[in-house]
């Protein structure tokens, strides 16, 4: 330790205590003043005052001040949660020249003002809050952070619009991308749009040109039809195992000629193509779609004969004259090394059989909108017509939103996007059928960049918009007009009656859900979900791309719904956020790691299985415990089970702990 | 049972899920009864079973131990090893003739602020009907039983003559 460092334990406990106001915040409900009076009543404390924003550059250089003119040592401050301000106040107390980690946090706020109203009873709690605080910061120690190196490169999970962006920022910025994506190609639901909204200008013309640099870049490894399946290590050390599906073709040969596919035994498709929303039907040697990058076929094993053990003759291999067609081929596994993990692995769209009320899966044509943005697309099932399932152009068609959303019995929340482009897929249906356009709405919502006034031009191009949630839709007619078609059952809301419109289409506006495997991800990758599913941030205003793991980021619809222009934002926020920890270069690790004090340890082993890390092992020359402190994430899991009281963890020892809980169960 | 009696329950939360549940419950405004006192552990693994009977041992009318869902752990599956001691804690505490309701464990995850507030208000109510446990004062008393018990028994010693 810094010899000019003060507080090497040794010496008289001198406290500062420091209680904050948070304007009214603390102050409205905790009498602050009677609790430092309090404070100062207890011994070693040397000054105990209260400030109306200590967070602030004055409140800071008053303590600084006064470490300075008391003489302090240790320093407590009463004020918001530490996983808010705990770095500020360490920052502070070590600009006073005391080690940093001679400072406690008292919560007062999150865990005080903000959730009681009786004042007084609040204020007894603060002050017995204080009390532990003073009581364990005089067995505070001395530590240093360990630094460690960030390897230079970046693990980017999904290839959506949000996963594409983050890898091509990261890229162009010098560090080596690995982006895994699950799919044959990438593109993610952003390649199956038609358009976007509100410009208008088309998804494949805005996407495909940073597909195809993704594919090109010296900086990025394009790992698709892979899955991360193992990760280790902490920030900027991170190991992962990445596992690479067979797709049964030489990535290395392949060149993308297709024709493997022209030579299919299958003349047609036999099996439902997945990228056209099971519209339309591919062969079992495919390519997702037209620009897809890696521009690299795959052999389904479901729909391929030859590889479910059928006689087949092989065409599609003897077609390649390049013999990139291995059938032998096996999954493998790749492992790298990263400093830094962006999770971008998008949404599932709300399944529409879960409103039985709207039938979809019971009346033919009934779609989803993901469905009808292949169907309006040039390039998707039926050429760009759209047409019904027997082959006419509907008449009239009712758009129904919030399908999944904003639904008690679905998803509570607001999916952000369907108001704007149902919007979008009104105004694309109108231009190809010139159908009567019917939006069954609760409320429109068009928050953004010119979506209010894509809303009025919708108005004025003559789409109806009936606000009410639609109750059902039904075939049976009680009018001739009806015969044959499906009604909308609805209460109009703005006229109160209930209404019955007849339409020929019926698109379902179907709300964005957290993936099927989310939590599996979240485990895999150490970070929370918000009750919904959707993946937490650290803070939802001032850290939205952070993660309570260090060195693992959120970028797109997998944080929350969100429309293209934000995930992209959000995917540059991530990347920004990955390279500040590359570019600084070191991580400071945490000191609150375990270690064994030998001579107490008696060598019983009980620790040993109990870390998840390995980081303790055993030292057979002396017959103890050692624990590495690199490997140690510092849960104090061993602390807790060391019969021998051998095991100390740093800033959770347990004198530190036995004081707190003593000083906090005494009333004053 | 003395009147407006505040039960005290010390709480250990683990940094990540219970700990910040609170936070969340905090930064939503939800209100519950002041009448935790909470000591921020990194996981729930770390809690000793010694800080659950030194908490009863100097007042508390109960003890909350907070940590992450299963699974969900931080640091892979210390709130398991918290599960295996907490099981044998409460076999422990019920011998001493705790009554089970004044230990409790709950997987709260971050994102449970209204979770966190229900045990919380629970837990209280549930306190309030058993009344203080005063274990610090029952203590005295024993020793002082004790005391008195041996001190008679070496009287009669000495009065028998033996």
């Amino acid at each position: 330790m810094d010899d000019k460092t003060i507080g090497n334990g040794s010496e008289e406990v001198r406290i500062g205590f420091f209680i904050c106001h948070c304007g009214s915040n603390i102050a409205g409900t905790i009498d602050v003043e009677a609790v430092a009076d309090y404070v100062r009543t207890l011994p070693n404390v040397v000054v105990s005052s209260d400030y109306k924003y200590t967070c602030s550059v004055a409140g800071q250089d008053m303590i600084v001040e006064d470490i300075l003119k008391y003489k302090l040592n240790r320093v407590v401050v009463a004020a918001c949660s530490p996983l808010l301000h705990e770095k500020t106040f360490r920052a502070a107390t070590q600009r006073g020249g005391i080690n940093p980690f001679f400072f406690h946090m008292v919560n007062i706020r999150e865990h005080g003002s903000w959730v009681h109203q009786d004042r007084a009873l609040a204020t007894q709690k603060a002050m017995d809050m204080a009390r532990g605080a003073i009581a364990r910061v005089k067995f505070h120690k001395a530590l240093e952070k360990r630094r460690e190196p960030v390897r230079q490169s970046v693990l980017v999970v999904g290839g959506g619009i949000a996963g594409i962006h983050a890898a091509l920022t990261m890229a162009n910025a010098g560090k080596k991308v690995y982006l895994v994506e699950r799919e044959p190609t990438i593109g993610g639901h952003m390649a199956m749009f038609d358009k976007t909204f509100p410009t208008l200008d088309c998804a494949a013309c805005i996407l495909t040109p940073k597909m195809s640099e993704v594919g090109s870049h010296p900086n990025i490894v394009l790992w698709s039809y892979s899955e991360v399946t193992e990760i280790k290590g902490y920030v900027g050390n991170y190991d992962v195992t990445v596992k690479r599906k067979p797709r049964y073709i030489k990535e290395d040969l392949c060149v993308g000629c297709l024709d493997c596919i022209d030579h299919c035994v299958f003349k047609t498709g036999n099996t439902d193509d997945e990228f056209n929303q099971n519209l339309s039907k591919r062969k079992p040697v495919y390519i997702p779609f037209a620009q897809a990058v890696p521009r690299l076929v795959a052999i389904d094993p479901a729909a391929c004969t030859h590889l479910n053990g059928g006689k087949c003759e092989q065409s599609c291999a003897t077609a390649c004259d390049r013999q990139a067609i291995d059938f032998e081929q096996k999954e493998t596994f790749e492992h790298i090394g990263v400093g830094a993990v962006i999770v971008a692995t998008g949404f599932k769209p709300f399944d529409a059989h879960r409103k039985p009320l709207y039938g979809y899966g019971r009346f033919p044509d009934v779609y989803t909108a993901l469905e009808v943005e292949r169907l309006v697309c040039s390039s998707g099932p039926t050429g760009g017509d759209v047409v019904l399932k027997d082959g006419s152009k509907p008449k009239s068609v009712g758009i129904i939103h919030c399908v999944g959303s904003r639904d008690h019995q679905t998803n509570r929340w607001c999916s952000r996007v369907c108001c704007m482009y149902s919007l979008k897929l009104a105004h694309l249906l109108k231009e190809h059928t010139d159908a009567e356009i019917y939006n069954f709405y609760i409320d429109i919502r068009t928050p953004g960049k010119g979506y209010e006034e894509f809303y009025e031009r919708l108005q004025e191009e003559g789409n109806h918009f009936i606000r009410g949630r639609v109750g059902d839709i039904t075939d049976v007619p009680i009018i001739p007009e009806e015969e044959g078609r499906m009604i909308v059952r609805v209460e109009d809301s703005l006229a109160g009656f209930v209404r019955r419109i007849p339409v020929d289409m019926v698109v379902l506006a179907t709300g964005l859900e957290p993936r099927e495997d989310a939590s599996e991800i979240r485990r895999r990758f150490n970070i929370s979900c918000s009750s919904e599913g959707f993946f937490l941030e650290r803070h939802p205003k001032l850290a939205p791309v952070s993660t309570t793991t260090d060195g693992v980021f959120l970028a797109g619809c997998c944080q929350g719904p969100k429309d293209i222009p934000d995930t992209v934002a959000q995917a540059g926020a991530a990347a920004a956020e990955s390279l500040v920890l590359l570019d600084v270069g070191y991580v400071e690790m945490e000191p609150m790691t375990a270690f064994v004090t030998e001579k107490y340890c008696s060598g019983c082993k009980t620790c040993l299985p109990l870390c998840p890390f390995s980081a303790i092992s055993r030292d057979e020359e002396k017959g103890v415990a050692v624990i590495n402190p690199v490997l140690c994430k510092g849960c104090g899991t061993c602390v807790a089970a060391c019969p021998s009281g051998a095991i100390t963890q740093n800033l959770f020892e347990d004198r530190q702990i036995f004081a707190e809980i003593e000083e906090l169960l005494v009333h004053a | 049972m003395p009147e407006n009696f505040e039960p005290k329950i010390l709480a250990f939360f683990c940094n990540w899920c219970t700990y910040t549940a609170a936070d969340l419950a905090g930064v939503s405004r939800m209100k519950y009864e002041p009448t935790t006192r909470v000591v921020r552990v990194m996981c729930s693994g770390r809690v000793d079973p010694q800080f659950v009977l030194d908490a009863f041992a100097h007042g508390a009318d109960g003890v909350l131990i907070g940590g992450c869902h299963p699974g969900d752990c931080h640091y892979v599956e210390g709130n398991y090893k918290l599960l295996r001691r907490f099981r044998m804690l409460r076999r422990l505490v019920a011998s001493l003739g705790i009554e089970p309701e004044r230990l409790r464990m709950e997987w709260i995850s971050a994102s449970e602020g209204e979770r966190l507030q229900k045990v919380v208000n629970e837990m209280t109510a549930q306190i309030k009907l058993l009344g203080p446990l005063e274990l610090p004062e029952r203590f005295r008393e024993w020793d002082t039983e004790l005391h008195e018990e041996t001190f008679d028994k070496e009287r009669e010693v000495v009065a028998s003559g033996q």
